[in-house]
């Protein structure tokens, strides 16, 4: 048994807001140069280009890559050896949250109502937290902070066992070719397919958390992402949906075993500044 | 085409862009997004003042982060645009001249910029920093309650956008996918 206080994750929350605003992934960076070589549009290739200025400006001012720094959705993989001690773990989360986007000069983005009043809570809180429980006696925290323009074109479709891959492949592709511009392509695509109607959704989140220079592990769905990727690159929406081949940098499938009527697909749309950061403890 | 415009804009210099012109803009731009955008149309509804003049100005659709010690403003990129599709005509119909986001507009703000000679340009969403660069200074003129939402004065310097709607109606969003998709 290992004891941790959950005020020493105060900081560390703080730190991964504020580098996970800041510093793009070099997986992000690697993907838009290899699309760049390959784009017809002088437009577009103009686009990408002042998106990798733009990444380089805010590491070295210190700014947030976009103003968007999002809902701070936290992932924390705590090891069932751990007794956390001290206070209230969610309170803690928060607790880093607030101090990371005070203290890193980040946006707040968050209301406290969602319909009636919508007023803005000031301090990025509450943070959208999933934990999870795992073997061992270590915690692994990951922070994403996840934009509204991208999260809006995200949608989850109750499909039909006989809709098969056809159907799948088609609705993914449908969802982006609606999307348009709108999310500040070029995005990344992630797709939950299987579970439940809310498992479906947080496997498309956490699909995104894949780094898009790794493979998926299973090759028949390396297969599919490969198929929808080329097909939305087919669209011609193009960085910032002013034409062009490249609309996404990839596409990342989670699945999971799921009811015998039901076949769960879910979409979650992931801007270029495709952010999240990690530690272990 | 490359074009500078300085504000206020005047229907003359909107009648030469076309789709796909850069431009770079000096001068007054005025920030606005949903809430804001709601509380300006609520006050034309009343038929009351609007808290800045909008004869020939623009609307950035933004909401800046905090301003860092030293600097004017925070990153400020564009916002995406269709949310104040329901807002944006009556605001070009008191004088707006341009408005400035991410992402397609619909047909009922379309029609409106044909008819009150006004332009739609897109800076590159997420590139928030490039953008912050042209923004010398910023302040809030009104609804402060809004936090990133409130309305700011910005005064710019080359702003950096592209023209996806001129006042004839055409469409970039439109135009750039027929030249690209297979």
């Amino acid at each position: 048994m290992r004891e941790v206080n959950v005020k020493d994750l105060i900081p560390v929350v703080k730190k991964l807001c504020i580098d996970a605003n800041y510093y793009m992934g070099e997986d992000v960076i690697a993907k838009i140069k290899e699309f760049k070589e390959k784009e017809e549009s002088p437009t577009a290739v103009n686009v990408l280009d002042i998106l990798l200025e733009n990444y380089e400006l805010a590491d070295k001012e210190q700014m947030p890559i976009c103003q968007d720094t999002g809902i701070a959705v936290c992932f924390v993989e705590i090891g069932q050896d751990v007794h956390l001690t001290g206070g209230d773990f969610t309170e803690a989360m928060n607790e880093g949250v607030r101090q990371g986007y005070q203290d890193g000069y980040l946006r707040k983005s968050m209301v406290a109502d969602p319909i009636i009043d919508r007023v803005n809570t000031k301090d990025n809180t509450p943070a959208i937290i999933y934990t999870e429980i795992v073997p061992g006696e270590k915690i692994k925290i990951t922070i994403a902070p996840k934009g509204g323009g991208s999260e809006n074109m995200s949608e989850v479709k109750m499909m039909k066992a006989a809709d098969g891959i056809k159907g799948v492949v088609d609705f993914v592709v449908d969802r982006i070719k609606r999307s348009g511009g709108n999310p500040c392509p070029p995005i990344v695509v992630g797709v939950g397919l299987g579970g439940n109607f809310e498992q479906s959704a947080l496997l498309a989140k956490k699909s995104l958390l894949r780094s898009l220079t790794v493979q998926n592990p299973d090759p028949k769905w390396a297969e599919v992402e490969k198929e929808i990727l080329e097909k939305i690159n087919n669209l011609g929406i193009g960085p910032q949906g002013l034409g062009g081949r490249t609309t996404a940098l990839g596409v990342h499938i989670l699945s999971k075993p799921c009811h015998i009527a039901s076949m769960p697909v879910a979409v979650n749309v992931q801007c270029h500044a495709a952010r999240h950061k990690s530690v272990i403890i | 085409m490359e074009v500078h415009l300085t504000t206020p804009l005047k229907t003359k210099d909107l009648e030469n862009l076309k789709i796909g012109d850069q431009v770079y803009i000096t001068g007054t731009v005025y920030t606005g997004r949903d809430a804001a955008h709601k509380r300006l149309v609520e006050l034309l509804e009343k038929g009351e003042e609007l808290p800045f003049n909008t004869e020939g100005q623009i609307i950035y659709y933004v909401g800046p982060a905090p301003a860092p010690p030293g600097k004017p403003i925070g990153s400020a990129g564009p916002t995406t645009s269709y949310r104040m599709d329901p807002y944006a005509p009556a605001l070009l119909d008191v004088g707006m001249k341009a408005m400035i986001g991410k992402g397609p507009r619909d047909k009922s703000v379309i029609d409106s910029m044909i008819k009150n000679k006004a332009v739609y340009l897109a800076a590159v969403g997420g590139a928030a920093v490039v953008v912050a660069k042209s923004i010398k200074e910023s302040k809030v003129i009104a609804y402060e309650d809004l936090g990133p939402e409130a309305i700011r004065e910005m005064k710019v310097e080359n702003f950096p956008c592209v023209v996806a709607n001129d006042v004839y109606g055409n469409d970039i969003y439109k135009a750039g996918v027929e030249q690209y998709k297979k």
